[in-house]
């Protein structure tokens, strides 16, 4: 198995700041602004940029939650492994906000059509945008594409893109893996 | 572990710890789903459920059914009193005409035992036991052990003692194996005349007097008398089953420790607790009713989850 270094420790954290001042650029105080990590992976990258935002660039009132689209995913019964959930943490009305979905890997695009689903039950956005960490081009089923992405990549389907994070895999870095 | 071992659940006794631990936490993400402003999840939108019920129920009815629209399964609802039951059709004929409008999954309860698992060989759908005479009642023991291990933090090692008519029910059978299954330690308490003679044999402690029990335990599981059951007199009368085996707040206050009363329904108030009893905080019956509708769509979706397309 080869594998290909996207990004390392330096390059993530730098990318990170970068996406950071993206949403502050387009969300101001976000006041009327809600990160959503979605589940399992993308909530290392929200909970991340959270903390970014809230230690670097001084904005206290940030609204943080995790969704878990098990549930709304359109291939129940479909694949080989049982679906399994996780957390959602939301403990807040998303109706009239502004929600940023945040994930680590955007690839078909279905997960991101589940969440768009899923967030309904938290009542009706103003507007709902995609964070993304690795744009994977080319490859998308649904029409569906990132507002703020980190890299944008070509990956063939016989790989993977696997993100990692500090806090559960020991190291910041994005590798390319021949499966 | 992420798929139970089991393709219906006919008792408890048919299941691992692991799946109750599945189970448990699938249904820790319903129990948050069923609580957000939209409580519908559209995972079960090509699944079709049949509820078959050959014996009278209000709240497991109920508490299935609306498990099943939550997950967006189509529900078709089936009683005894309007079928052809009654002009003698057999159970498996009854299901497979049901089947072939192409259900998927059966909830049946059935005043025979072993009903459900007599229908697992003969049919071609996945069947959920909603209670099959005295013989088990999962999910009611499911959610029992579910509320416990929310109010407690854990099964494992708690003193649970199941009182009343432990002859006549289901759910007391399927509460000792649930119960001993996730290591708790099981006692059963009441008139002797509602004892079965082999219950020791299930590994439970046997006790007839109350307060005894009541001291031993973490949990109380009140059971209802069950009359309808009875075709004999098994206690002189209800005033002195009352006196003997119905908790009041006397009682409860006179123990060193606060217990927990658990009833699985419906109540007959002033009989095996009182009202105040019933409404006080140490009585968590209302949050097993709530986690019977979370208990039960974890169970429909993870066999939902093994019906192959």
């Amino acid at each position: 198995m080869s594998h290909k270094v996207l990004l390392n420790s330096k390059e993530v954290n730098i990318t990170l700041h970068r996406l950071a001042c993206q949403l502050i650029e387009n969300h101001d105080d976000f006041s009327e602004t809600v990160l959503i990590g979605i589940q399992p992976r993308g909530v290392f990258l929200a909970d991340r940029l959270a903390q970014m935002l809230r230690e670097d660039y001084g904005i206290n009132n940030i609204q943080l939650g995790h969704l878990d689209i098990t549930f709304f995913r359109d291939d129940f019964r479909r694949g080989e492994k049982p679906l399994e959930a996780n957390k959602t943490t939301i403990d807040f009305i998303v109706e009239d906000k502004n929600v940023v979905f945040i994930d680590d890997v955007l690839y078909t695009g279905r997960s991101i059509r589940s969440a768009l689903t899923a967030i309904q039950s938290f009542g009706r956005p103003k507007n709902v945008e995609l964070l993304t960490l690795i744009d994977r081009r080319f490859s998308r089923h649904l029409p569906i594409q990132p507002n703020y992405r980190g890299r944008q990549v070509d990956a063939i389907d016989k790989q993977k893109v696997k993100v990692n994070w500090i806090e559960n895999d020991g190291e910041d870095s994005v590798y390319l893996v021949d499966k | 572990m992420s798929e139970l071992s089991v393709n219906h659940l006919l008792g408890i006794k048919y299941l691992s710890k692991e799946d109750i631990d599945l189970i448990f936490e699938t249904a820790d993400q319903f129990k948050e789903v069923i609580n957000r402003p939209i409580k519908k999840v559209p995972s079960l939108r090509d699944i079709t459920i049949a509820n078959l019920f050959f014996e009278n129920s209000t709240r497991t009815k109920l508490s299935f059914e609306l498990a099943e629209k939550r997950l967006s399964a189509d529900v078709i609802n089936f009683s005894a009193s309007q079928s052809s039951v009654k002009k003698g059709e057999t159970l498996i004929d009854t299901v497979n005409n049901i089947l072939s409008m192409k259900v998927d999954m059966v909830v049946m309860r059935h005043p025979n035992p072993g009903a459900g698992v007599f229908l697992s060989k003969h049919v071609n759908a996945s069947i959920i036991n909603a209670g099959d005479g005295a013989h088990e009642h999962p999910t009611q023991a499911l959610l029992d052990s579910y509320s416990i291990r929310e109010k407690l933090g854990s099964v494992e090692g708690k003193n649970v003692v199941i009182v009343g008519d432990i002859l006549h029910s289901r759910v007391a059978l399927s509460n000792i194996y649930a119960l001993q299954l996730q290591g708790a330690n099981v006692m059963v308490c009441g008139p002797k005349t509602l004892l079965p003679k082999y219950i020791k044999e299930l590994g439970v402690k046997v006790e007839t007097n109350l307060k005894k029990a009541l001291e031993w335990c973490d949990v109380a599981n009140m059971l209802r008398v069950q009359n309808e059951r009875m075709d004999i007199s098994y206690f002189p009368s209800t005033r002195e089953y009352t006196q003997q085996f119905g908790v009041n707040k006397e009682l409860l206050d006179s123990l060193d420790k606060e217990i927990v009363i658990m009833h699985p329904g419906p109540i007959n108030r002033g009989v095996e607790i009182t009202s105040d009893v019933a409404d006080s905080k140490q009585a968590i019956i209302l949050n097993q009713v709530e986690n019977g509708v979370a208990v039960r769509m974890a169970v429909i979706y993870l066999l939902a989850s093994k019906i192959k397309q």
